[in-house]
């Protein structure tokens, strides 16, 4: 694993351990560092660093004009050429944005009642299915594990038509609620394998002292097992927000009313602005608020974020 | 309580389950039956047998659609995933700088695909567009690039702003990967004298191979499944040229009201779909049992 030292000795030194025969675990550690990240020798060092500092720059570039356009006034934001900072500093484009149709209140409830429910739904669902999956003996377990997981083989953009026919009968087409179970299908397998995993690895010895305590299987799911698996609900939680709070194209079906659009289909919206002509500022600055979150989060919870990542996407 | 009742345990499986058919099951059936009949938003319905399927076959359109929605897959993938490796090599040691720019090519990431591609909308236009003038201050270009009247000009724009956005979801992975190469095979190689390139030619590359293929399967399929970037950047313009697949279907479905027909078009790009998924979960599976 990658636990190399942050302050590492220099080459010199590392070389002549390893001339010495003395190859220490950190000089181990060294090497796997070197390849990581480059030799980290004279010029080459400089060279990494000046990459890293080109690549951050691009990346940011995008999101740091964005910000400076939506805190332009609405006709410096729409000027051509542009400049790159705003000469005055202006709320109007989020103002613009606030006002827009039924309102960012609206909007920004319907984005969060949606989900809201699909945590709920992907919690409801796949907390008891990874208690099931990893502590009973069921028959035919890995093929209704393979059922739960369909969702993965089945891209739901080909499941929107029949499931727009089937929720216009339900009367649950432009409801939070059916939007909400939209988003469910998508996240579930996600959460489904996050949690049976998390289950999996709650030590033995608690399971056997919930036995002998007489516990039921459902006071061990909540006494003993739901403390152990927080981690794992709480990345269950965090992938559902975000995938719900971005999700797009379910969204632009089922949600077909205005007061009813949620965030990202309402900054389609205000990119038509009033006859035909785009309203740039307002634009970036209903941008920026449907970025603001996400990035929040992120820098918030990076740890849960980046580690459910990468158990859901290759184990 | 591994030996407990496996009834008890199907219980806990039910809600799951119920779910999963309710609302993947049963409209995957209701999609078949709907392929077959030329149902419409507007209302009637009549079985057809296949004359969806034999009208798919002859819609210049969906060859088009398909066509493209190729093309873009052919294009970014290996863009994403080649960068992605040699970001997960700049970023890979466990040092402040490399760790920070880690963090902030991920971010985009995290935020919604509609939203980048609105951002980046304004960053492409002629007019008000910082990419533009970016572009024209670096001298890289003088007048400013118009983006979205020519479909090939267009998909690149559209490759630039998803390259953006989801650059960091290989690299991450890919980090990982790389970070857990054994240090001793690396030592090894450092001590026979191997340069850098030559360590990650020999050692890293084939030690994250499988990493690599899966990543690589996971990218296509998604961006065989490509829509808001298009619906919001292109419109499908100019002349149809760049509608992918799913927005075709949703074009269809949702636009002209033909369900029956968009429900063909589902059923075509699922097989598609199907079959990438079904190699990716064979690999995955293999990779558990070693």
């Amino acid at each position: 694993m990658s636990r190399a030292p942050a302050h590492s000795p220099p080459a010199a030194a590392e070389r002549s351990l390893a001339v010495a025969g003395l190859r220490t675990r950190s000089v181990a550690d060294q090497g796997l560092l070197r390849v990581a990240s480059g030799p980290a020798r004279g010029r080459t060092r400089y060279l990494v660093g000046a990459l890293s500092l080109a690549v951050v720059t691009l990346m940011l570039f995008p999101i740091v004009v964005s910000f400076l356009s939506s805190i332009k006034t609405p006709a410096e934001a729409a000027a051509s050429p542009p400049g790159y900072l705003p000469s005055v500093l202006s709320i109007d484009n989020y103002l613009k944005v606030y006002q827009y149709q039924a309102g960012l209140p609206t909007y920004l409830f319907n984005s969060l009642a949606v989900a809201f429910f699909t945590i709920i739904f992907c919690l409801v669902l796949a907390v008891p299915a990874g208690y099931g999956l990893a502590c009973f003996r069921i028959r035919a377990k890995e093929a209704l594990f393979l059922v739960l997981l369909s969702g993965l083989m089945v891209p739901y953009q080909a499941l929107l038509t029949p499931l727009y026919l089937m929720f216009t009968g339900l009367h649950l087409a432009n409801t939070h609620i059916g939007l909400a179970v939209v988003h469910t299908i998508l996240q579930l397998p996600f959460s489904v394998y996050l949690m049976r995993n998390s289950f999996e690895a709650v030590p033995r010895e608690l399971e056997e002292a919930a036995v002998v305590d007489g516990c039921n299987s459902l006071q061990a799911l909540w006494k003993i097992f739901l403390p152990a698996v927080r981690p794992a609900m709480v990345t269950v939680i965090l992938f559902a927000f975000i995938t719900s709070w971005n999700e797009f194209i379910g969204a632009l079906i089922f949600m077909n009313k205005e007061t009813q659009f949620t965030i990202p289909i309402m900054l389609v919206g205000v990119r038509q602005g009033h006859f035909g002509a785009i309203d740039w500022g307002a634009l970036q600055a209903g941008v920026m608020i449907a970025i603001f979150p996400c990035l929040l989060i992120y820098l918030l919870l990076q740890k849960y974020y980046v580690s459910g990542f990468l158990s859901g996407a290759l184990k | 309580m591994t030996g407990r009742g496996g009834w008890i345990g199907l219980l806990y499986l039910t809600p799951a389950l119920l779910f999963v058919g309710a609302f993947v099951l049963y409209p995957l059936g209701q999609l078949v039956y709907l392929s077959l009949t030329s149902s419409s938003l507007l209302g009637g319905s009549e079985f057809i047998g296949l004359r969806n399927y034999i009208r798919a076959f002859t819609d210049q359109t969906f060859w088009h659609s398909l066509q493209f929605t190729i093309k873009y897959t052919v294009y970014i993938t290996p863009i994403l995933m080649g960068l992605g490796y040699l970001l997960a090599l700049l970023t890979a040691g466990t040092g402040a700088i490399a760790r920070f720019t880690r963090a902030v090519v991920f971010l985009p990431v995290v935020i919604g695909l509609g939203s980048s591609s609105l951002l980046w909308f304004w960053l492409f236009d002629q007019q008000v567009g910082l990419f533009n003038k970016l572009l024209q201050d670096l001298h890289i270009v003088s007048q400013p690039v118009v983006w979205f009247v020519d479909a090939d000009v267009g998909l690149w724009a559209v490759i630039i702003s998803v390259v953006w956005k989801v650059v960091g979801f290989g690299m991450i992975l890919f980090v990982a990967a790389i970070q857990s190469v054994s240090p001793e095979i690396n030592e090894a190689a450092l001590i026979d004298g191997a340069g850098y390139w030559q360590r990650v030619r020999k050692v890293t590359l084939p030690l994250t191979y499988r990493t690599i293929l899966l990543t690589t399967l996971i990218s296509a399929i998604g961006s065989m499944l490509a829509f808001d970037q298009f619906y919001i950047m292109t419109s499908g313009g100019p002349k149809s040229e760049t509608f992918t697949s799913v927005y075709w279907m949703y074009q269809n479905s949702f636009i002209y009201f033909k369900l029956g027909y968009g429900a063909t078009l589902s059923i075509i790009l699922m097989a598609i779909v199907f079959i990438a998924a079904a190699v990716q979960i064979a690999l995955t599976r293999r990779g558990a049992v070693r």
